[in-house]
């Protein structure tokens, strides 16, 4: 009755396949870090490559699920939801850069001449600090942006252009040297991560089983936020928001709330990614990486919770066969993806099963 | 389309003789010792709104032009009015969609409606009904009237409700009130747009406000649809007060004894329809343009 599209959707393939087909993928993405720490000669194996494209996957799934809870159910498109994603991942490259460089300053600080830290590094040597700071980034930004954005009621394609601009100006002030952020080389040469070498294959298979964990806890919290109440005042706040308004509800809190949400999400998954990729550039908060996020969400179908998981998956496991066999297609290719979902699946690929379960 | 429709509807009083109201009187005499009363409202005086003097000016045209306007305790008031004669543009006043350039408007005897936002206007007590039926298109019947439900509406409270039997119960009797029972789980898109009306008055019940304004509710209902209404507002007043801006003057001779006469912007006329109806210059202004 009150459910969202996920439990239908679910219920009209029977809810035992889909149980049992998320308890394969579920199953399959626990064993795999476990495979990767198999001896090499193995035949089940999993290669370190292997592992860290996958696990890039499952933190741009996580991005796809914030994305779909402003998206898809509050109906806020955003286009800078990168922005989020890299402050998490630079919070974290902070706390990588003071192990590697143990006592000293980092190495680009070195290169500029720095001779002190700048004040914002302070305690960042700390993995508590740099965990709280990989909340805190993202979620105060987008508290301070939803609140007067919100405030001033700007929304829909206004909305989506204002938080495009605000991840190119965040690229912007990045790439520059004395912001204190490695400039366009951002953060790498990570060594260790709480002491552990950040190459060892016990410590790539951890962080996998961390972003496989957080996967499944935003999931869960998606799920449950879809089926409360406050769920039901987004997709009402999306469809006719002067009728909440008339029914005395006031739509600022319910948005800041799902919106600094999304950003924390996203700090999270960057936080997971930088370590698994070994890198941290401004080229994460330009606009197209944003976009890409949002072509995701609407390719899984949106509102749906499992399809941007799904949309994520696919692009980004075509992206990467793509990028290897045709490089210079890519975008033709994307550019293409997005104009046929938006004119031949306006409900993704879940609108498609589902229309295929009920057949 | 409004602006065409609503110049023939308005010739209607002077061509469709009113049915005489058998219940004339009765909502009236309500004035004054209506029960429905919420708690912290205070209506001593026995009016739930009082406008007074209200002006609104959109870039030097007057909308709204020193306005008076009292609508007792459990009245059903309905405004009528050319055009252009501003009855949209006193809804908004009221619900706090628009700032009067100057003049009061007291929610009974102390809530200043001039100084509080919409959201507090509508947890205050005053429903509001639009023309064009909005509604939760994507949400269920059920869903639409348990969101509309009185009750803590802050971000907190939603993420914990939880519906207790009381207010289950209370969804069922509002469903069997607008007839949508067998409709309770379909989305709120795939209804008519006469149960979409119907589904929109139902969220106003379940508001359960002190003072509802419709505006238009019949609009784009079948006769019986419509007679259907006219029972369910008659039903309501007493316990809520009603304001109905209507432009269908057989369904304004069925519910109403009181009738207010809008004219660019300020009240021309007040009284029962029939009186209003002889009024020289309402006539005046309905045919003699």
């Amino acid at each position: 009755m009150n459910q969202p599209l996920l439990v239908t959707a679910t219920q009209k393939a029977g809810p035992k396949i889909t149980i049992a087909v998320g308890a394969v993928i579920l199953a399959l993405l626990l064993a795999l870090p476990l495979l990767s720490l198999l001896s090499p000669i193995s035949v089940f194996h999993v290669s370190a490559y292997t592992l860290t494209l996958v696990g890039k996957i499952l933190c741009y799934a996580i991005v796809a699920l914030a994305l779909d809870l402003v998206w898809g159910y509050a109906g806020l498109l955003s286009l800078g939801h990168g922005l989020f994603f890299a402050l998490g991942g630079y919070a974290m490259g902070m706390y990588l850069m003071r192990q590697a460089s143990g006592d000293g300053l980092p190495a680009f600080m070195t290169f500029l001449s720095w001779t002190e830290l700048p004040w914002y590094w302070t305690g960042t040597s700390s993995f508590l600090w740099a965990m709280c700071l990989v909340v805190l980034a993202p979620g105060l930004l987008a508290l301070v942006f939803g609140f007067f954005a919100f405030r001033s009621r700007i929304k829909g394609v206004y909305f989506s252009i204002m938080t495009q601009a605000l991840t190119f100006a965040g690229m912007l002030l990045f790439f520059r040297n004395e912001t204190g952020f490695g400039g366009n080389n951002g953060f790498t040469n990570f060594r260790t991560i709480l002491g552990f070498g950040i190459t060892e294959p016990g410590t790539r298979a951890v962080l996998f089983f961390a972003t496989v964990v957080l996967l499944v806890a935003s999931l869960f919290i998606g799920w449950r936020l879809a089926q409360s109440k406050f769920g039901r005042v987004l997709t009402a706040l999306r469809d006719a928001e002067n009728r909440l308004m008339f029914c005395g509800y006031d739509p600022r809190g319910f948005k800041l709330f799902v919106w600094v949400l999304s950003a924390v999400l996203c700090g999270l998954a960057g936080a997971l990614y930088v370590p698994q990729v070994g890198i941290i550039n401004p080229s994460e908060m330009s606009p197209t990486n944003s976009i890409e996020a949002a072509v995701w969400v609407a390719l899984g179908g949106r509102g749906t919770l499992i399809g941007p998981l799904l949309g994520a998956g696919v692009v980004n496991g075509m992206k990467s066969w793509f990028t290897v066999a045709f490089p210079e297609y890519w975008l033709f290719f994307l550019g293409a993806l997005f104009i046929v979902v938006t004119l031949y699946l306006p409900k993704g690929v879940i609108g498609l099963l589902k229309k295929r379960g009920e057949q | 389309m409004r602006v065409t429709a609503t110049a023939e509807f308005m010739l209607e009083p002077a061509f469709f003789p009113v049915e005489p109201n058998k219940d004339a009187g009765t909502s009236r005499d309500a004035i004054s010792h209506g029960q429905r009363v919420g708690p912290g409202l205070d209506t001593r005086h026995g009016t739930i709104l009082t406008l007074e003097d209200i002006s609104v000016s959109f870039d030097g045209f007057r909308a709204l032009n020193n306005l008076n306007l009292y609508i007792g305790v459990g009245e059903l008031r309905c405004i009528i009015g050319p055009n252009g004669a501003g009855k949209t543009t006193l809804m908004d006043v009221i619900t706090g969609k628009t700032r009067p350039s100057h003049g009061k408007a007291w929610f009974g005897e102390t809530l200043d409606l001039t100084q509080m936002s919409e959201v507090q206007i509508a947890q205050a007590g005053i429903g509001r009904k639009f023309q064009k039926p909005t509604v939760f298109e994507a949400l269920s019947v059920f869903e639409n009237l348990e969101l509309a439900q009185k009750t803590d509406k802050s971000v907190w409270a939603s993420l914990r409700a939880r519906l207790t039997g009381e207010q289950k119960d209370r969804i069922t009797d509002v469903l069997e009130t607008i007839r949508l029972t067998t409709s309770v789980n379909r989305p709120a898109g795939l209804l008519s747009h006469g149960q979409k009306q119907f589904l929109e008055i139902g969220m106003l019940l379940m508001q359960d406000p002190q003072l509802l304004l419709l505006d238009e509710p019949v609009a784009g209902m079948t006769d019986a649809e419509t007679e259907f209404t006219a029972e369910l507002f008659k039903s309501l007043a007493g316990k809520h007060s009603l304001m109905v801006v209507e432009h269908d003057m057989g369904f304004v001779g069925s519910i109403a004894d009181h009738v207010t006469v809008l004219h660019q912007g300020s009240v021309l006329a007040e009284g029962s329809l029939e009186q209003v109806q002889e009024n020289e210059r309402v006539i005046e202004v309905y045919l003699g343009r």
